[in-house]
């Protein structure tokens, strides 16, 4: 936990972040080692210097990785989803053996068990629509109906509570019968508002989320030790402190699906934008919070709807950049680091995100299949950047072929710091002498 | 052919569309003249695609709003009436196995359709077999392997395999999705890859000599 010190209100945006990347470098962590204490020190302080745009001692390695561990560990996913011991072994062998600059966290895998019982429609995972080897899937859906957008922005809680979470979460349905918290205005209504409660679907729908809660504790406390062991034994930083997204994919992949936000940019423009203006503190919340609880100033937020070719750069302006904008502003604001995650292209984008109103030294942006050098000429000075490795070369390509790849990289961009190096896309397959490659060649040619 | 249709159709004017096509309609027009202006909008739409100028909402609203137009058009039509366009190639499409993402696929789908090919559409997660039996079925000569994953890979490689296990292999693999690329080409056996939907209708034209 990152306690907020009393004169927080009087610190500028850097001594904010400051605050919390230091927090988060010198935690009090029980270390296996001096030299896991060392390595957790050094890891640090290399993302510390990229952040605020300075030459680290060497080129931090941060590959971003899908569900490639259970494969090189020799389990499934559904194994790595269900047998928290399976995904044990793979995760803290996958640590040991590759040792990268940043955990590869156990926590984004599970808990299948709680799927499970909460009967989740809008994902397909193991055994659940997708093959014991696959990674879990979102089902595109509109799981918010075109004519929700009042209830949505009147409050965002109340709609998720007893209209979206009902539709995806089978075991939830009944929560649909509730009453709005909202309603508790008086001792009266306390008795009214709660009779929902008290009708067997409904019972029945907390029985199980209380099964639920007790599945995921279960997971948490095996996850925590596992991802624990690789922090303290290897001294590898967790690089995700928080999640959070833009307002534009929060609607558009998990409220309305693509087609029907796509639709929407047309038909009812107005309240998709006042939907996002209204999910901007809510997601600037969300990220604050957890980068707070886990003491890790890095909020992580994958972009989804905005690259090219997804919509016209006037559109991304209209429409995606001004309430991005915002949830980054308000994480500036906190004190916390936004570690953006581009998938797919961004060259159309470049010179709408370097926007003049957002600091220097303040965000990360990882990139796929953008051009660097461009990156390097319009980002450089300004943001911390990466990115890039494609992930057919780290399936389809040979250890020298990767090499060359992430020394030509480094050369092109990397020679004034603030340069990360990592995979472009999730990478979920590979294989392990390209793994070994791509993290040997950016600790080889990285050095400054 | 109403070019104020046309007109209301690529300017993404759907309740001006509507209203033409009904005042069309109630005016007399053909429907068939109706479905020229459709089609008419469709290339001007797809032209746009092409050269970057339209994207994906265009897309989607431009299939929504010719999807409304086909429903009114329907009842004055009769179904043996319908001239059957003369089609370019039969093509067999789908997202490979272990793999649900669609949004990529349907947009090449919906791109060589409008370039006038015959497309038979298996949806998602379609395992190899699946694939040889609809383009045996079909008599298909091309392929089209779309994975968003880079777990798609292999059951790209494996499809490509089975068809020309199958004696398929007079047929055209083509692939594509968000991490495919040359390379990817290449570890799958498939004849060619292309980045976008564009690319798609540009390898067809080609192995099609339309």
């Amino acid at each position: 936990m990152f306690s907020i010190p009393e004169n927080w209100n009087e610190l500028t945006l850097k001594e904010k972040q400051e605050a919390r990347i230091n927090s988060w470098a010198l935690a009090p962590i029980e270390f296996a080692s001096p030299e896991a204490e060392q390595g957790y020190r050094k890891r640090t302080q290399m993302l510390k210097d990229v952040i605020q745009l300075k030459k680290p001692e060497r080129v931090p390695v941060i590959p971003w990785w899908g569900i490639y561990p259970a494969e090189y560990g020799g389990i499934t996913v559904q194994e790595a989803m269900y047998d928290y011991e399976k995904l044990g072994d793979a995760w803290k062998k996958f640590n040991a053996d590759f040792v990268p600059d940043g955990l590869v966290s156990a926590a984004l895998i599970g808990p299948g068990k709680a799927f499970d019982l909460l009967d989740v429609k809008n994902y397909h995972w193991p055994g659940h629509g997708t093959p014991a080897d696959t990674s879990y899937q979102c089902v595109e859906g509109e799981y918010m109906a075109a004519d929700d957008y009042d209830a949505l922005i009147v409050d965002p809680s109340n709609y998720f509570m007893r209209t979206y979470l009902p539709r995806v979460l089978g075991a939830m349905g009944p929560w649909q019968m509730l009453a709005p918290w909202t309603d508790i205005i008086e001792l009266p209504f306390v008795g009214l508002t709660l009779i929902p409660a008290g009708i067997p679907p409904v019972q029945q729908a907390f029985k199980t989320f209380l099964e639920a809660g007790q599945a995921i504790m279960e997971w948490i406390s095996a996850v925590g030790p596992i991802d624990g062991a690789s922090i303290a034994g290897l001294g590898l930083p967790s690089t995700i402190g928080a999640f959070t997204k833009a307002p534009f994919d929060t609607l558009g992949d998990t409220l309305r699906g693509t087609r029907g936000i796509m639709l929407d940019m047309y038909r009812q423009p107005d309240k998709l934008i006042a939907a996002m203006e209204r999910l901007v503190p809510i997601a600037i919340e969300m990220g604050v919070r957890g980068a707070t609880s886990g003491d890790n100033p890095l909020v992580f937020m994958p972009l989804h709807k905005g690259a090219d070719g997804f919509m016209s750069n006037q559109d991304f302006e209209k429409f995606y950049w001004p309430t991005l904008k915002a949830v980054l502003l308000g994480l500036i604001e906190a004190g916390t680091v936004p570690y953006l995650f581009a998938e797919g292209g961004y060259n159309q984008r470049l010179d709408t995100i370097v926007d003049s109103d957002i600091p220097a030294g303040h965000v990360v942006w990882m990139f796929d299949h953008t051009d660097m050098k461009e990156v390097k000429k319009k980002l450089g000075g300004w943001a911390c950047f990466g990115g890039n490795v494609p992930g057919s070369l780290m399936k389809a390509g040979t250890p020298q072929e990767i090499e060359s790849y992430v020394k030509q990289l480094i050369d092109d961009v990397a020679q004034d710091g603030g340069y990360i190096l990592a995979n472009g896309a999730v990478l979920d397959d590979a294989t392990p002498e390209n793994v070994h490659a791509m993290i040997e060649a950016g600790k080889k040619y990285g050095v400054y | 052919m109403s070019q104020q249709l046309v007109d209301a159709i690529t300017g993404m004017r759907e309740e001006d569309a509507l209203k033409i096509t009904k005042e069309l309609l109630e005016g007399g027009t053909s429907p068939f003249d109706i479905l020229g202006a459709c089609s008419t909008a469709m290339d001007v739409i797809g032209g746009r695609f092409e050269k970057g100028e339209a994207f994906i909402p265009e897309l989607i609203l431009a299939g929504e709003v010719l999807t409304q137009i086909s429903d009114m058009l329907k009842p004055v039509m009769d179904d043996g009436e319908g001239q059957a366009a003369e089609k370019l190639g039969k093509i067999v499409i789908g997202t490979v196995e272990g793999d649900i993402h669609d949004i990529a696929k349907d947009i090449v789908a919906f791109m060589l359709e409008i370039n006038g090919f015959d497309v038979t559409d298996l949806g998602v997660d379609v395992p190899p077999a699946k694939f040889v039996e609809a383009t045996k079925e079909t008599g298909a000569t091309i392929v089209g392997l779309s994975g968003f994953l880079t777990l798609a890979y292999d059951p790209m490689k494996e499809t490509v395999a089975a068809l020309k296990g199958a004696g398929l292999d007079d047929v055209k693999v083509m692939i594509g999705g968000g991490q495919v690329d040359e390379q990817i080409r290449a570890y799958t056996g498939a004849d060619a890859y292309g980045r976008d939907a564009m690319a798609a209708v540009t390898l067809a034209k080609q192995w099609i000599g339309g």
